[in-house]
């Protein structure tokens, strides 16, 4: 019977971290195991991507390369990776890339940052979600160490922070400008929300979503959530949005949910419009996915990956035969975020010889005063508070392809 | 109506945990261990069915016996190398253990497969039984779910009683000691309570994937946890309260979500179960525990 009772206590302990630690404890303990020997897997890109390290500016990150997220700190890294090659081949400037796992947890982050601290990186691409970024973020404003992260996308990564820049939308820009977009396209007029309580991204668009929809009079008929622990059955937040009316279901969140809520959506019979932002990129990428069910969906993105513009196909076709798959967003940020960096570099005359600190401050004159054409928006410009302005394209998959909407 | 929609939601997500329930409940009444790992061995099984019906076009009936296969296999050595050192070691130790195989499983997952999710071609089809013309759709996969859940449950029941291996089984179940001096092979019976555990989690994971169709290397970790809570809920060892279970905390689930917040919908699970454990400390169908003096 003790041991009974002691094993029940364990039980309850792993329920209890597994119930309120949400989208990190599969992701943080995924990385438990990975994370010690990775060291070694994280050089070897890094030195394919250098032809002389004497020389080379440092550039590091930390991202999640294990664990459930890794998905978004592979591509983030591969995305940066090509970049790097492409500019080292060019023969200027030359980097030299160093990513860490941080496994999509913040206090993991910051021991990743601080082994490329150690390394001596110059210049930071921050981290790639958002929970770790907030937190190395901090360190990057701390130590002087000039930050543009690609994809962390929550306001706290760069609030309060003069040297930590983004290259992809705020959430509550995402949030505001799809209210907007609904409502002057008059996509409809009973909006369902479904959106999921424990991520800050999706939460975060959500949000001002609400009170954007409330200041156009955009009614919202349903709101809905659900958590990583139950990303599986959507029935009842279906049947209620069906049940209410609602003639275009937002999904604030990443496609990997999506992908289950279509086809739930579909077996039901109910079919409204789907409108989704840029998390909702990459469902056309999902192995064995039914391609038809995601006919008719609307996003707000930034990238998009068949797009014919010479830009675009180079990127896709070099990533494609370097990784075998088709790049998401994540990679196009990152690899947009080589480029701005290296375009500061260039116009400011850094070189691998200056510190960090020196570098920190011509990094910010550039980026508040450049103007960047790139991957993921032409014209792309930014505050002094580190976010970026660029105009969301809003985009419809017709015959499982991504069509420009305007 | 809509009530009755959120009866057979529930009951859709119930079986799954039900058949889930099943593989983690007869382990722990005979080998008296929780395998942590098993929702792990279910992700497992879904990735071999996926690759051999989705990559190699496979008739899904080989799929589901390939990954039953490789799950056996999985199951047993995962016995051999990381229970089987512990037979004496006390409970704690063991489950930890399970949780570190569980951990390393997906981690592994994750390096050979990529933590890209793949969607699930169903093994049953997309289709729908309707009723009340066509306004109460149950899927397909819920059916053969509930089916397959019936006949393990037969099947778990008349192995452990009419059989010879059924017999050891349940001696080592009551005292491994007292059995090994009654010449039963304890490891072989353990090893074989785990074969068949694993067998089943290939079943239980191939239909998990069919209802829930996106598959990433974490697919089975907290599927694996509800129905672990399903067969406490039920009374752990017993095989039809872990079905029994597995079915009404699908409903709870469902009616949580429909009916109170969608936000809560779990803090209101476990607390059923909290209060279920008070009241009936062995779970619905549990056998009383006598103390041993």
């Amino acid at each position: 019977m003790k041991k009974l009772f002691a094993m029940l206590l364990v039980v309850a302990m792993v329920l209890s971290l597994a119930a309120c630690g949400s989208s990190n404890s599969a992701s943080t303990t995924g990385g438990d195991t990975a994370a010690t020997n990775n060291d070694a897997s994280t050089t070897t890109p890094a030195d394919s991507a250098t032809t002389d390290s004497g020389a080379a500016i440092k550039l590091g990150g930390t991202g999640p390369l294990t664990g459930g997220a890794a998905i978004y700190g592979m591509a983030a890294k591969h995305g940066a990776e090509i970049a790097v090659d492409e500019i080292n081949a060019l023969g200027g400037i030359q980097f030299e890339l160093k990513y860490e796992d941080d496994a999509h947890d913040a206090e993991k982050a910051v021991n990743a940052y601080n082994t490329l601290k150690d390394w001596g990186m110059q210049i930071s691409l921050g981290s790639v979600t958002s929970t770790p970024a907030a937190a190395t973020s901090a360190k990057n404003f701390e130590d002087r160490i000039f930050a543009l992260t690609p994809s962390a996308s929550s306001t706290a990564v760069i609030e309060g922070k003069d040297n930590v820049y983004q290259m992809c939308f705020t959430d509550p820009n995402q949030g505001s400008a799809s209210a907007q977009y609904i409502f002057e396209q008059k996509l409809a007029t009973k909006v369902a929300i479904i959106w999921k309580n424990d991520d800050v991204y999706s939460k975060g668009i959500h949000d001002t979503f609400i009170s954007k929809a409330g200041e156009l009079g955009l009614e919202v008929v349903s709101d809905t959530t659900f958590t990583s622990d139950s990303q599986t059955d959507f029935s009842v937040q279906l049947t209620e949005a069906q049940k209410d009316g609602a003639d275009l279901v937002f999904l604030p969140i990443y496609y990997d949910a999506a992908s289950l809520i279509l086809t739930q959506a579909s077996t039901k019979g109910y079919a409204p419009k789907f409108f989704g932002v840029d998390g909702m990129d990459g469902i056309l990428t999902v192995e064995g996915f039914d391609a038809s069910l995601a006919e008719g969906v609307m996003l707000l993105t930034p990238f998009s990956a068949d797009a014919t513009d010479d830009l675009t196909v180079n990127f896709v076709g070099k990533y494609n035969d370097a990784y075998g798959e088709t790049p998401n967003q994540f990679a196009a940020d990152a690899y947009d975020c080589i480029y701005a960096i290296y375009n500061a570099c260039t116009a400011a005359g850094v070189t691998s010889a200056m510190s960090a600190e020196v570098t920190n401050d011509l990094m910010i004159a550039q980026f508040t005063s450049m103007t960047f054409d790139g991957l993921t928006g032409d014209g792309v410009t930014w505050d002094a508070s580190g976010a970026v302005s660029k105009s969301p394209k809003g985009m419809i998959i017709e015959n499982g392809a991504y069509v420009g909407m305007d | 109506m809509t009530f009755l929609t959120y009866v057979i939601s529930g009951i859709s997500l119930g079986s799954v945990y039900a058949i889930i329930a099943l593989g983690y409940t007869m382990v722990y009444g005979i080998a008296k261990m929780l395998n942590f790992a098993h929702g792990d061995v279910i992700m497992v099984g879904a990735y071999v069915c996926f690759f051999a019906t989705s990559r190699f076009g496979l008739n899904p009936v080989i799929g589901v016996l390939l990954a039953m296969f490789v799950c056996t296999i999985l199951g047993m050595v995962i016995e051999r190398l990381a229970y089987k050192p512990l037979r004496q070691a006390p409970s704690l130790a063991v489950l930890i253990t399970a949780i570190g195989i569980s951990y390393f499983l997906q981690n592994a997952a994750q390096l050979l497969w990529t933590s890209n999710p793949k969607t699930y071609t169903s093994v049953v089809g997309n289709g729908a039984l309707q009723l009340a013309g066509g306004q109460l759709p149950i899927s397909y996969v819920t059916i053969v779910t509930i089916v397959a859940c019936v006949a393990i449950m037969v099947g778990l029941t008349t192995f452990t009683s009419k059989t010879k291996m059924g017999k050891a089984m349940r001696a080592c179940s009551e005292d491994k000691g007292a059995a090994q001096l009654m010449g039963i092979n304890v490891n072989t019976t353990i090893s074989v309570t785990f074969a068949i555990g694993s067998a089943l989690a290939a079943i239980a994971g191939v239909l998990l994937c069919s209802a829930y169709p996106i598959l990433t290397p974490t697919t089975g970790s907290m599927p694996g946890i509800k129905a672990f809570t399903a067969a406490v809920f039920g009374g752990i060892g017993s095989v039809p309260g872990a079905f029994l279970g597995g079915i009404l905390l699908g409903i709870i689930e469902i009616f949580a979500k429909a009916y109170i917040s969608t936000q809560l919908s779990d803090a209101i699970v476990f607390a059923v179960l909290i209060v279920v454990l008070l009241v009936k400390p062995t779970g619905l169908l549990g056998k009383p525990v006598s103390e041993k003096v």
